[in-house]
């Protein structure tokens, strides 16, 4: 605590203007601004995965299964930043037990809850239930009983019930699409919703973080495929990369063009905060938004990826250009996530000065439990990978 | 009480609207009486239902408020928790203005602007506005911060989970996490005194009545009395809280 008290001591002398005295102490911090980033992946990997299989495009199947698991992998961290940041962890169970309606966040467990286990866990189960039972003849001793487990006693593969798997699969993604969208619509509405915020109370909020989540889901399998591909020396299908990277470029268009839009409605409407938000975009976050987010983490894949549809280059060059494309996206998309969440903290609600925030090494909040999950995730889908490998899955 | 309160606004303001030559339609009556309590009625008339007055006019800046509720309600001593607060608003000849507010007012405050740059300077004390319509109990995910019968906004400490939402959600500032209970933090209205028909700390101390506490279903009380002798407005009207705070004299540049 004195600690906290010292880093509160070195903050003031940091204040610009007035806040309110309550308003030093920052409540959200990068734990918080992991949050959104790490749903927004789930929901556009799994948006992706969906393309295949709902609007059946036949290119993009080799990334079909692998962004699937990076949404597995990523949700099953998703609420752990959430967790760790609360000031009584241990009292969570109270969002699920006696939810309070009214809340935007209350419901947060449930959309949660129904997203893992409807949508992503059973999809994936019936993708790979065949396989499973097939594996578990193959595989021996240990592996081979987790198959069995996880295949839950279903052993039966005749054609016809392969087919009911595919049915309901497809149903399944039908029914995760709109999910997906809930999913991360609803986190933009947990921030959009808070009318005592300028800089958050927008209904565009949940529009453009479903976006935004669309874009650094996509660009995250971009990764994740040459990553993988990589590692395990195996040639990359460039039609799946190109359309992949198609659709990152689409989509980035749109996601820009509706923050853009918010952006000039608020400067045209140029309300009581204002010149506040003004100042903030221009002082303490410009470099975060204008050249992060923005410039890096926009404008320069858009050009890049834009250049593709025009001109074709080699093989290697585009594979260069996608990797930094994606890489640059999922770095501007974090900033993106850092500016609402951060920048929405910074100004003081009475409009007359900034807070300061910096961020602590060690502590729940601090640089080193955040890397834990961001890096957990990651872990989880390298298991993932060696106990679902889409590559040994048995093709039609 | 109250339906008294609400007849008679109701008969005078037929009056004054016929006086104008019938020009509004009575349909807008209860509007009108929202207008006046910028928030709904309360559920129980013949109950105790909060408010609370302050009069910057009288206002000094002494601070002794935010001492002393620091004092009654074990609010850590760091000047970065306040349940209130006092601030001190300079505004320049040049249109600028200026807010201070030095560990929330407790040691007082200096002017530090030359008297000939001054246009104008008055302070104004801050605290939780037991909104009606709060933002954070509609925020608050598990329900620990609620809505009293008698229109007081409280926290359940033992159920409370700390995940600040409500500190967002508040557009006054009023909220703050608690360094050693890790749960959120606000004032009471010192609801362990009022109960017990005492009267706060903030406005036991204060040496210039500047603030008042009372009951808004008491036609009679001194509450209702300041508000029918002042012209009074609340904070951020346009954010539609149902705010119970209700000052004299405000000046639009206080947020």
């Amino acid at each position: 605590m004195e600690q906290h008290y010292q880093y509160l001591y070195d903050m003031l002398s940091q204040v610009q203007g007035y806040i309110f005295p309550n308003e030093l102490d920052l409540q959200w911090g990068l734990l918080i601004v992991l949050y959104p980033y790490i749903t927004g992946l789930v929901a556009g990997a799994f948006i992706l995965a969906s393309l295949e299989r709902v609007f059946n495009v036949k290119v993009l199947k080799p990334t079909y299964q692998l962004a699937l698991l990076t949404a597995l992998a990523f949700l099953l961290v998703a609420t752990m930043p959430l967790v760790t940041h609360l000031g009584h962890p241990w009292r969570a169970y109270e969002i699920l037990s006696t939810p309070h309606s009214t809340s935007a966040m209350a419901i947060f467990g449930f959309v949660y809850l129904w997203y893992l286990m409807v949508v992503l866990l059973l999809e994936i189960w019936f993708d790979y239930r065949r396989d499973m039972v097939i594996w578990s003849k193959q595989e021996k001793g240990f592996k081979a009983k987790l198959y069995k487990i996880l295949s839950l006693g279903v052993t039966d593969i005749s054609p016809k019930t392969v087919r009911w798997d595919e049915k309901i699969g497809y149903f399944i993604t039908v029914v995760g699409i709109p999910s997906a969208f809930l999913l991360h619509g609803y986190v933009g509405f947990i921030f959009g919703s808070v009318k005592a915020n300028p800089w958050w109370s927008t209904v565009m909020m949940p529009v453009i973080f479903l976006f935004s989540a669309m874009v650094s889901g996509i660009a995250l399998v971009l990764f994740i495929y040459m990553a993988v591909s990589y590692l395990r020396k195996q040639k990359i299908d460039m039609k799946a990369l190109d359309t992949v990277a198609k659709y990152l470029f689409y989509i980035l268009i749109i996601d820009f063009t509706l923050e853009s839009l918010d952006q000039i409605h608020r400067i045209y409407e140029a309300e009581e905060s204002f010149e506040i938000l003004s100042l903030l975009v221009h002082g303490p976050l410009f470099l975060t938004f204008f050249i992060f987010q923005i410039l890096l983490g926009t404008l320069v894949p858009l050009a890049a990826l834009g250049t593709l549809q025009f001109y074709k280059p080699k093989e290697f060059t585009r594979r260069v250009i996608y990797l930094v494309s994606s890489l640059l996206v999922l770095f501007g998309i974090f900033f993106m996530r850092w500016n609402v969440v951060i920048g929405g903290q910074l100004f003081s609600k009475s409009f007359y000065g900034f807070t300061d925030y910096k961020i602590r090494i060690a502590g729940s909040e601090g640089l080193l439990w955040s890397m834990v999950w961001i890096i957990l995730p990651f872990m989880i889908l390298a298991f993932l990978l060696w106990l679902l490998p889409p590559w040994k899955k048995v093709q039609e | 009480m109250g339906h008294n309160r609400v007849n008679q606004s109701r008969r005078n303001f037929i009056k004054a609207a016929a006086a104008a030559g019938g020009l509004l339609a009575t349909g807008i009556v209860n509007p009108f009486n929202a207008v006046i309590f910028a928030s709904e009625q309360p559920t129980d008339p013949t109950k105790p239902w909060w408010g609370y007055g302050i009069d910057i006019e009288k206002c000094i800046g002494c601070g002794r408020c935010a001492n002393a509720c620091k004092t009654e309600n074990n609010v850590p001593r760091e000047p970065f928790y306040f349940r209130t607060w006092v601030e001190q608003y300079t505004i320049k000849n040049d249109g600028t203005v200026q807010v201070e507010s030095p560990n929330g007012g407790i040691d007082g405050f200096e002017q530090i602007v030359p008297d000939d740059e001054i246009f104008k300077s008055f302070f104004v004390p801050k605290m939780c506005n037991h909104c009606h319509k709060s933002p954070c109990v509609q925020a608050c995910p598990v329900g620990a911060t609620y809505d009293t019968p008698d229109g007081v906004v409280l926290v359940d400490e033992s159920y409370c989970i700390g995940c600040r939402y409500c500190v967002q959600a508040c557009p006054y500032g009023c909220r703050y996490i608690h360094p050693e209970k890790n749960v959120v933090d606000k004032c009471t209205l010192c609801y362990h005194r009022i109960s017990k028909g005492k009267t706060t700390a903030c406005v036991e101390v204060c040496p210039t009545h500047a603030r008042i506490l009372g009951d808004l279903n008491d036609k009679d009380g001194e509450l209702v009395k300041f508000m029918k002798n002042h012209t009074c407005l609340v904070l951020k009207p346009h954010l539609n809280t149902g705010s119970k705070l209700y000052y004299n004299a405000l000046s639009g540049e206080v947020r």
